[in-house]
């Protein structure tokens, strides 16, 4: 069953105006529930744009962004809409409220007029969720990037959000506080069976997903498995995106003509290829 | 010509409940000419030292010398050589482009050298000058509001205001943070060409083990505030132990020719970037039959 | 590294001070300050002293940390004092020039001085036990009555909630732009006044710019997260008075009782 649907999805910023500028023309999408779907697409591609439909945030100039069936242009029906969506934003100093971390994951259930004992509950659940649980009485400022952001999921996921939207979680930490975030959403993902919808461009996070959307001037450029998606190494290059190592040493070897299996994407694949290759006997 | 530092200390905020160790008994030297990496985890002390190298920060104890002059100068003509010392060392914040201020980007470059003192006519030549060298073309910038830019362009300009003071060595604090792969290449090539070109020493900070193999040829592993080894990156990355306890790993290129070797195809596992990784293979292949 | 820096000076522990509801905290020591100026006599100073003295051991706050409180306003308590020395007619005790001390004066500067060492004292005392966040909460419940008037008092105290938690990443990005502008010859230290306040533009405009950006996306958080104001809003941490609340509004109005007695009665 897909959870949510963009219909011919146009956002414009500015109409009207001299600055006029498209940001998404036209994107065609359903993503089904309890999917890991990444979208990739370097800066300016429209990635943020699309992401911020999906609760509402934003809504589209033309065509119709649906959220289990409900229309995001449909005020009645938008706070039910964010309590089944939560966002995590990129600046994890820029998203979280309060100066205690127990009190900033209690803020959504708040918004929500949950009952004190119940939101008490859900808070220390969320953070146990997100292996934070030991830092709830910390100040934010005192965390690191990674944390922060784990707090952030916690704030969502008190709110008993179905779905997780993540607009490029990772692009302000660093390569610890990336896997520990990227870690945080597939056990959610995997244990919880919520929906996630990632924004990166990352290529090494995208290769976690079932479902890979590469987005390029507005526009759907290429949708597939991870692995349909890695092997098209011309089209990523072209489109100003990384792939896997892996996927392009095979790439590099096969032009020069050596004859190597099609769609190797990790260096597990590369390995066995090779080792197939260097000793055909054995 | 180099910058040493001899036996740094720092502490912050000391004498209180807050003292903090940021750097102990750091030795190190940046040659000149060389373009030398500082790696480790967030916290390990990469941005107090480089915040040493310009005087923003005066060691607690130990020295540190620009081209022999120590920059805690002790008296009058001390301090003046110390303050001339520390204008040969630009610094490159991390997300630079927070830092710009001006109505236009040929305003904001010529910001530092007006504040050197320069008149008016070496100051545009200055900034044309900056502006060419990033790639953003002075006729068609120069009067271009920088908050209009885009991200890669603005952090350029920003690069660009420290150009244009001249330095000789050149100190990028996680250069490439928050860019696409598209704009992290860009950058790259624009300081490999700053450095190839226009002989500016470059000192950088990266947490891209894969950065650092590729661009370095001197790399300054620290760890809790330590400088745990300062060498070629060949050496570096042959230091499990010491990458291991720094939160680091190899960069993915020689883990992966590690794995071809451990499964018995005979490669070397020393490949600086993707070329010499697809050399070591072929060699390898060829080897085993 | 100025991250360290704990807002205000709240001193974490655990004393029956610390335990109890801000509310009545805050009451309290509007009461007491009240008293303060209400009973100025030589016994009720000694009761009030005595309570304060009292309460700071109480609270397990080192001594020495709450008199440091008093350091900014030393000079002034020192300026009050020398001014009622001299500014009282009465008795003379000592005379310099035109300016003539008298025993009235004294008297009166001792009060006066003791007045604002007592106000100072208990006023730190509370926030030394009171965590600014649990003051925030205890605000926006006493003004709840004063919303019907048209009073903000639930946004106001989200107000005063953000600033707490965006003070220390301000002040962290104040001290970034700065050193980005000093390693571009800015000089933040040297020249007159005005020249010195032209200086700091170069670090007032990205500070605006990024504060500005980071309000938008926080906004942008707070819908996101269900935020609609303050109405059916429930909170998590419900302000609670129990029987230690009880207890100290009851010691409280017998020490009243005590000061009322002496004051009048002898």
């Amino acid at each position: 069953m897909s959870f949510i649907e963009f219909h011919d999805l146009t956002h414009c910023y500015n109409q009207g105006q001299e600055n006029e500028y498209m940001a998404i023309c036209g994107v065609n999408l359903s993503i089904e529930q309890g999917s890991f779907t990444v979208i990739l697409g370097r800066n300016g591609s429209g990635k943020s744009t699309l992401a911020k439909h999906i609760n509402g945030l934003l809504l589209p100039t033309s065509g119709v962004c649906l959220v289990d069936g409900r229309d995001t242009q449909d005020m009645d029906d938008l706070w039910a809409i964010r309590r089944q969506v939560g966002m995590v934003f990129q600046n994890p100093d820029n998203q979280l409220i309060a100066a205690v971390v127990e009190d900033d994951v209690a803020f959504g259930p708040e918004n929500l007029g949950i009952a004190p004992q119940e939101i008490r509950s859900r808070v220390d659940e969320a953070l146990k969720a997100v292996g934070m649980e030991k830092y709830k009485s910390f100040a934010p400022h005192l965390l690191s990037g990674g944390q922060k952001q784990r707090i952030a999921i916690a704030g969502a996921l008190a709110m008993r959000t179905r779905c997780l939207v993540l607009d490029e979680p990772t692009a302000m930490l660093d390569p610890q506080g990336r896997e520990e975030v990227l870690n945080t959403v597939r056990r959610l993902h995997d244990e919880q069976g919520i929906t996630i919808v990632y924004i990166t461009h990352f290529m090494e996070e995208a290769v976690a997903a079932d479902r890979i959307v590469v987005m390029d001037q507005g526009r759907i450029q290429a949708e597939g498995t991870p692995r349909e998606i890695f092997c098209e190494v011309e089209a990523m290059k072209a489109g100003g995106l990384d792939v896997p190592l892996a996927a392009e040493l095979a790439w590099r070897l096969r032009r020069e003509g050596m004859k190597l299996p099609g769609q190797i994407m990790t260096d597990e694949e590369l390995v066995q290829a090779l080792e197939a290759y260097g000793c055909p006997l054995s | 010509m180099s910058i040493e530092l001899k036996e740094v200390t720092y502490c912050y905020m000391p004498g209180t409940p807050y003292e903090r160790y940021a750097l102990r008994q750091v030795s190190v030297s940046i040659q000149d000419g060389s373009f030398t990496a500082i790696a480790g985890h967030t916290g390990s002390g990469k941005s107090t030292l480089v915040q040493h190298l310009n005087g923003l920060l005066q060691p607690s104890s130990g020295q540190v010398l620009v081209d022999g002059i120590d920059l805690k100068g002790s008296d009058k003509e001390a301090r003046a050589a110390a303050k001339a010392a520390r204008r040969r060392v630009g610094m490159v914040f991390q997300y630079p482009e927070q830092q710009l201020f001006e109505e236009t980007v040929e305003k904001d470059v010529a910001f530092g050298p007006k504040n050197q003192g320069l008149d008016p006519g070496l100051v545009q030549g200055r900034v044309e000058e900056a502006m060419n060298l990033v790639g953003l073309d002075y006729a068609s910038f120069r009067n271009r509001s920088p908050f209009q830019l885009s991200g890669g362009q603005k952090r350029r300009a920003a690069i660009a205001g420290v150009l244009a003071l001249h330095p000789r060595y050149l100190v990028l604090d996680e250069p490439t943070a928050g860019l696409d792969p598209c704009g992290r290449e860009d950058l790259i090539r624009m300081i490999q060409k700053l450095h190839r070109d226009w002989k500016l020493t470059i000192v950088f900070i990266s947490h891209s083990m894969e950065d650092v193999a590729r661009l370095a040829d001197s790399v300054i592993l620290m760890n809790h505030g330590e400088c745990v080894i300062q060498d070629d990156p060949d050496t570096v990355f042959s230091r499990d132990d010491l990458l291991q306890a720094a939160g680091l790993r190899p960069p993915h290129i020689q883990r992966l020719l590690r794995k071809l070797q451990a499964a018995g195809v005979p490669v070397q596992t020393r490949a600086k970037n993707i070329e010499e990784c697809l050399a070591r293979i072929r060699e390898g292949l060829k080897h085993a039959q | 590294m100025l991250n360290n820096i704990a807002i205000g000076q709240y001193f974490p522990g655990n004393s029956i001070l610390h335990r109890l509801d801000p509310r009545v905290k805050l009451v309290l020591l509007l009461v007491y300050l009240a008293e303060v100026f209400v009973f100025s006599n030589a016994r009720s100073y000694m009761i009030l002293g005595a309570t304060a003295g009292l309460l700071i051991w109480i609270s397990g706050v080192p001594f020495r940390m709450v008199l440091r409180s008093l350091k900014p306003l030393w000079w002034i308590i020192l300026f009050t004092f020398i001014i009622h020395l001299f500014s009282h007619p009465g008795t003379p005790l000592w005379t310099i020039g035109m300016f003539t001390m008298t025993w009235e004066g004294v008297n009166q500067g001792v009060f006066i001085s003791l007045r604002l060492i007592l106000l100072i004292l208990m006023s730190s005392l509370l926030t030394f036990t009171t965590s600014p966040l649990r003051l925030t909460d205890a605000l926006e419940s006493l003004l709840n009555p004063l919303k019907r008037f048209g009073l903000p008092a639930h946004e106001l105290a989200m107000m005063m909630t953000i600033a707490l938690r965006f003070i220390p990443t301000l002040i962290e990005e104040t001290d970034k732009i700065m050193k980005a502008q000093e390693s571009r010859g800015a000089d933040f230290s040297t020249g007159s006044v005005l020249s010195r306040l032209r200086n700091m533009v170069p670090v007032l405009v990205p500070l605006f710019l990024s504060a500005f950006r980071r309000a938008d996306e926080l906004a942008m958080a707070m819908e996101a997260r269900g935020y609609r104001g303050g109405i059916g809003r429930t909170r998590m941490k419900v302000l609670q008075i129990g029987s230690v609340d009880y207890l100290a509004v009851f010691l409280f109005l017998l020490m009243t009782a005590a000061l009322c007695m002496i004051s009048w009665a002898g």
